[in-house]
């Protein structure tokens, strides 16, 4: 892996150290370090099968809830230096910390409310009030505030799709993950909702770490600070999204973002 | 490969529209076949029990003379042997299907649990019976009463309970799982707020199924030792019977008889005034059975309605 000379490194939020990743028998990720810097934008892309949504699902331990999973290496995360990958941490805890928007929204078949207030509940807030404020909070940080307002007790699958997925990251958000994890989120929308999706993760990164994986790299482009480029379960470059696109050190990640390998 | 002409284009279609007809037919047929033989089977009993159809029927004690003879302590104990049925199998197979679905390992001992269950199914309804008579009416001195009846039929449906409770869970999509497990859930928060009320549809679907059938099992409840003629109901709770004041589940250790026992005790006998009782008396559990579907299929549709990813 080459990593590209910076001049100012940003404080570090994550760090995949020599990550190892076994589907049962099958290695999906090959000694993985990458540095994932606080209150940025990284863009995971890649050929599909190349391991970035399984590295992505490693931040939240999303993949403790299938057996025979297994992983090697440390993911740190900072400030308190803690191993995400630990036996020793609760996958739930992890969660608690880090969270998730998938590719296909996923919103419950509950009332817009009430998904967006079930993180809270999780842990175990009751009160009507605070309820309130921070359903209303995370719906305005995802953009989506004005369209729901006069709805919330409506069913949340009869939003439109970009409207589910913007419930979704309000649904993340609720609970103020310190990192939010974004699995190709724009993947199943239209052009118009992709858009809102997109100035979505610029406005957010003020607020929270952003890891992003995509398949559409003008996406990667648009959004991120820095970009990976994953082949075959190896982290073959990381740099800055500029330095990516604009230098690639690596020829195989030419190839890619040169569309001569997809 | 040339391509086809028009003609020969039209020959194929027309060949193969004739076998979609001809299966079209076969197909109205069996259905026909199927649905006329219920048909005939309910109409001809409601025909000849219509007689006897009347609310005295469904008030009356059954007696030794066919007109009078009534079928108010089948009904009334098969209301309350289904009762207990559904209050023991409900809470145990879905707790059962829950278990397996979203906390058991998947290892040699589930599968051989999972076997178990399927074969539990096929289990004849009789050997049932036999286990029963063992335990609930002599080891655990439950007698020939209406929680041995009621425990023994839960057993007979449990694995219909714990089976479609599993098919419901397994209805629900991974991204609702993960989605809820995504913010930080344990297993039971997800299985609380949403893998249990999703599923319910289904769940509710296979208990009414199972208490269909339960409805009409006449073998294991005769091998319990159900009464064939009875004259008076349970006690009714706080009610005051000749031993003073009864208490709040003194019903469910009181002799009964259940519908199917009914008609089979009214075939059985010479006077062919009976058989006019025991196909009304069918005609009265068919209508039963067929309520409880109906329900099944309202419930379904009712809590589906707002349920969709």
């Amino acid at each position: 892996m080459q990593q590209i000379e910076n001049k100012e490194v940003p404080p570090l939020k994550a760090e995949a150290r020599s990550l190892n990743f076994f589907y049962s028998e099958v290695q999906a990720l090959k000694n993985i370090n990458m540095p994932i810097y606080d209150k940025k934008v990284t863009a995971l892309i890649g050929p599909s099968g190349c391991g970035k949504s399984t590295f992505l699902r490693s931040f939240n331990r999303m993949h403790d809830l299938y057996p025979g999973n297994r992983y090697e290496g440390e993911i740190r995360f900072f400030p308190d230096n803690t191993n995400l990958l630990s036996p020793e941490v609760d996958p739930i805890e992890v969660r608690m910390r880090v969270g998730m928007v998938f590719q296909k929204p996923n919103p419950f078949p509950k009332t817009i409310f009430e998904n967006v207030a079930y993180g809270l509940r999780v842990r175990g807030e009751k009160n009507r009030r605070v309820l309130d404020d921070k359903v209303e909070h995370a719906l305005k940080g995802a953009a989506i505030w004005n369209e729901v307002k006069d709805r919330l007790q409506d069913l949340a699958p009869n939003l439109s799709g970009g409207q589910q997925q913007r419930l979704c990251i309000a649904r993340a958000l609720a609970t103020d993950p310190e990192l939010l994890l974004f699995d190709e989120p724009t993947s199943a929308l239209d052009p118009i909702a992709t858009g809102a999706i997109e100035e979505l993760v610029h406005e957010l990164k003020q607020r929270v770490t952003i890891l992003i994986v995509t398949h559409n790299m003008q996406q990667a482009a648009r959004v991120s600070d820095y970009t990976a480029y994953m082949y075959l379960g190896e982290m073959i470059e990381f740099g800055k999204t500029d330095d990516i696109f604009i230098k690639p050190q690596d020829k195989r990640t030419e190839d890619y973002i040169t569309g001569r390998l997809s | 490969m040339k391509a086809l002409t028009t003609e020969q284009i039209r020959s194929v279609i027309a060949r193969g529209k004739l076998k979609d007809s001809i299966f079209q037919a076969v197909g109205i047929f069996c259905l026909v076949v199927g649905l006329l033989v219920i048909l005939l089977l309910v109409g001809d009993m409601l025909l000849r029990g219509i007689d006897r159809l009347s609310l005295d029927f469904f008030t009356n004690f059954a007696s030794r003379r066919a007109a009078q003879s009534g079928i108010l302590s089948a009904w009334v104990g098969t209301i309350l042997v289904m009762f207990v049925t559904a209050l023991a199998a409900v809470p145990l197979g879905v707790a059962a299907g829950i278990y397996l679905e979203e906390y058991a390992r998947r290892n040699w001992v589930t599968e051989i649990i999972e076997i178990n269950i399927t074969n539990l199914a096929a289990v004849p309804s009789i050997v049932y019976g036999l286990l029963s008579l063992g335990i609930f009416v002599y080891a655990f001195g439950f007698g020939q009463s209406i929680l041995s009846a009621g425990l023994t039929l839960a057993l007979l449906i449990l694995p219909i309970v714990i089976v479609s409770t599993r098919e419901a869970i397994r209805a629900i999509p991974a991204m609702i799982r993960e989605g809820s497990m995504a913010v930080g859930a344990t297993r039971w928060q997800t299985c609380r707020y949403h893998i249990i009320p999703y599923a319910m549809p289904g769940i509710l679907t296979g208990v009414i199924i199972g208490l269909a059938r339960a409805i009409g099992e006449t073998a294991p409840i005769i091998t319990i030792g159900a009464l064939t003629f009875i004259a008076f109901l349970p006690p009714v709770p706080f009610s005051t019977t000749g031993e003073g004041t009864a208490g709040l589940f003194d019903w469910v250790m009181s002799p009964f008889t259940v519908m199917p026992i009914q008609i089979f005790n009214w075939t059985s006998r010479p006077d062919p005034a009976f058989e006019v009782n025991a196909a009304a008396a069918g005609f009265v559990l068919m209508a039963m059975v067929l309520s409880m579907n109906a329900l099944a299929i309202w419930l379904r549709y009712r809590l589906r309605k707002n349920i969709k990813w």
